[in-house]
């Protein structure tokens, strides 16, 4: 009777099992399940607008979105078998080393303590923290400008040192968990600048939600290099290189950056030169 | 293997994570109380108001509340606490959002303890004529606060971890410097562990004083 009851016990769990791994099959193939073949799974950033952002309906949209779609395609894998996984920034170094994706681009800037810890292919975009500001704000136009204003950002991100370290002492520095707040904060006027790089202000900037109603500063206050992260030591490297090489030459790069930030009146550089990384 | 500490303020960190504990744990202490009195006590309005209050504070993530001091009270309704600068209104929201929250847990361990306090000594305070509001001073509330402590404890431990919500809102204590060391140095696990040790440097010794504290207090029944 005992012994019964443990079968029984066993039996249901396993039954749970194999119905909870069923369950997670579907989750991770999605819609696009059936394509067959190998597949890749890249690390993105999740919510970013016009960088990296999954959409309420569940598909990636951004400027890292749209390269590393290209690159994948070039490696030889269609849209339908690449797996997107969120790479959040504290996280990107640890999911490289590991092995959870087969590379990154997430507005990763590259600096020396990161390109100690993982390879860099490209910079495939080169970014400057920049300021966005209300589209009527006149009060703005120079960097020196900031000294004594109300600058946000997120939490212990870099462009909130910069600001603190460098650019503008003695302007006053609300942080928030997100840039969504700042956004809140700017709008209604208790914050006078969100600053951050340019590309993910444009991207913002460019949502159907905010049009309008914010423009940026255009201060090129830094330069972040935007590369696309691959374990030490990858041969992935320099086959990213070649993909990335080939986005600019054949058009695509343009007309991914116009399709992601245009519409924010954002001037971007010019496509950079691969291993050219501009400090 | 330690050297990505360089030029940062740990101390400083963790000094600020004390000082919003210290601050919001007498504020949670006074408030908590006075909810529980309210609780306990005759007049239906203060009841309900206590009622209402707990259940709905201790039911709302901290984030929220945290988030929405900020937001919604200093950036909406232009309220500072007498600060000016952002650091300084933030700090004074985020012991406003953590008291007014641990407030509900305190008021509900006290609550605990004014039901181990034997019926027959309130019925006896009144009887010598003791009013109500004399007989929760003198005679429930210290039998009551002695027997919780091992339950405030679990509060003030659990308040003491809840302060790191407060980088949600840029107020820079330990959790805002471990985001910002992450993002420069590429050491999270680490760094997570530094920091996870300094909480545990925080508390471990605090449960320790007041479990002894709490088990010489107890009143024996």
């Amino acid at each position: 009777m005992k012994l019964r009851k443990v079968t029984a016990a066993a039996s249901v769990a396993l039954a749970l099992a194999v119905t909870a791994t069923a369950c997670g099959g579907d989750d991770s193939d999605g819609d696009k399940g059936s394509s067959g073949g190998k597949k890749i799974t890249i690390g993105i950033k999740f919510d970013q607008p016009g960088i990296g952002q999954k959409t309420p309906d569940g598909k990636y949209t951004g400027f890292d979105v749209d390269v590393a779609t290209y690159v994948a395609k070039q490696l030889g894998y269609s849209a339908g078998n690449i797996e997107w996984k969120e790479a959040k920034s504290a996280d990107r170094e640890t999911m490289l080393q590991r092995g959870d994706v087969d590379f990154i681009a997430a507005s990763y800037s590259i600096n020396d303590e990161r390109a100690a810890k993982v390879d860099f292919a490209g910079p495939y975009l080169l970014a400057h923290q920049d300021v966005l500001i209300r589209a009527n704000d006149n009060s703005i136009k120079d960097p020196k400008d900031l000294n004594n204003k109300k600058l946000c950002s997120v939490t212990g991100s870099t462009s909130a040192q910069n600001v603190k370290d460098k650019l503008a002492p003695k302007a006053q520095l609300q942080e928030y968990g997100g840039y969504s707040e700042c956004l809140t904060g700017v709008e209604n006027k208790a914050i006078d600048a969100l600053t951050t790089d340019d590309s993910i202000l444009a991207g913002y900037a460019s949502q159907a939600e905010f049009k309008g109603k914010f423009k940026l500063g255009g201060f090129k206050m830094t330069n972040e290099n935007y590369g696309i992260g691959v374990k030490k030591g990858s041969d992935l490297k320099a086959k990213i290189n070649t993909a990335l090489e080939k986005m600019v030459s054949d058009g695509s790069w343009d007309k991914a950056v116009k399709a992601n930030f245009g519409p924010a009146n954002y001037k971007n550089e010019p496509a950079p030169k691969i291993g050219n990384i501009v400090k | 293997m330690f050297d990505f500490l360089e030029g940062y303020d740990l101390l400083g960190a963790f000094w600020v994570t004390v000082k919003l504990t210290a601050l919001s744990a007498v504020g949670s202490l006074i408030w908590g109380t006075l909810l529980a009195g309210m609780r306990v006590g005759p007049v239906p309005v203060m009841r309900g108001f206590g009622t209402a209050y707990v259940n709905i504070v201790r039911n709302i993530p901290l984030t929220i509340i945290i988030v929405f001091t900020s937001l919604g009270l200093n950036q909406t309704m232009n309220i500072t606490l007498g600060a000016t600068d952002f650091s300084a209104i933030n700090f004074r929201l985020a012991v406003l959002g953590l008291t007014a929250y641990t407030s509900a847990f305190v008021c509900e361990a006290l609550r605990s303890g004014i039901n181990t306090v034997p019926l027959g000594q309130a019925e006896a305070a009144r009887a010598i004529g003791l009013s109500f509001t004399q007989t929760l001073r003198l005679v429930i509330l210290p039998q009551a606060f002695r027997s919780v402590v091992g339950p405030l404890t679990n509060v003030l431990i659990a308040l003491t971890k809840n302060t790191t919500v407060a980088s949600a809102i840029g107020v820079a204590e330990a959790a805002y410097l471990m985001k910002g060391m992450i993002e420069n140095e590429a050491q999270l696990l680490l760094i997570s562990a530094v920091f996870a040790f300094g909480f545990i440097v925080l508390t471990l010794p605090t449960g320790l004083i007041l479990n002894w504290v709490g088990k010489k207090l107890a009143v024996k029944r």
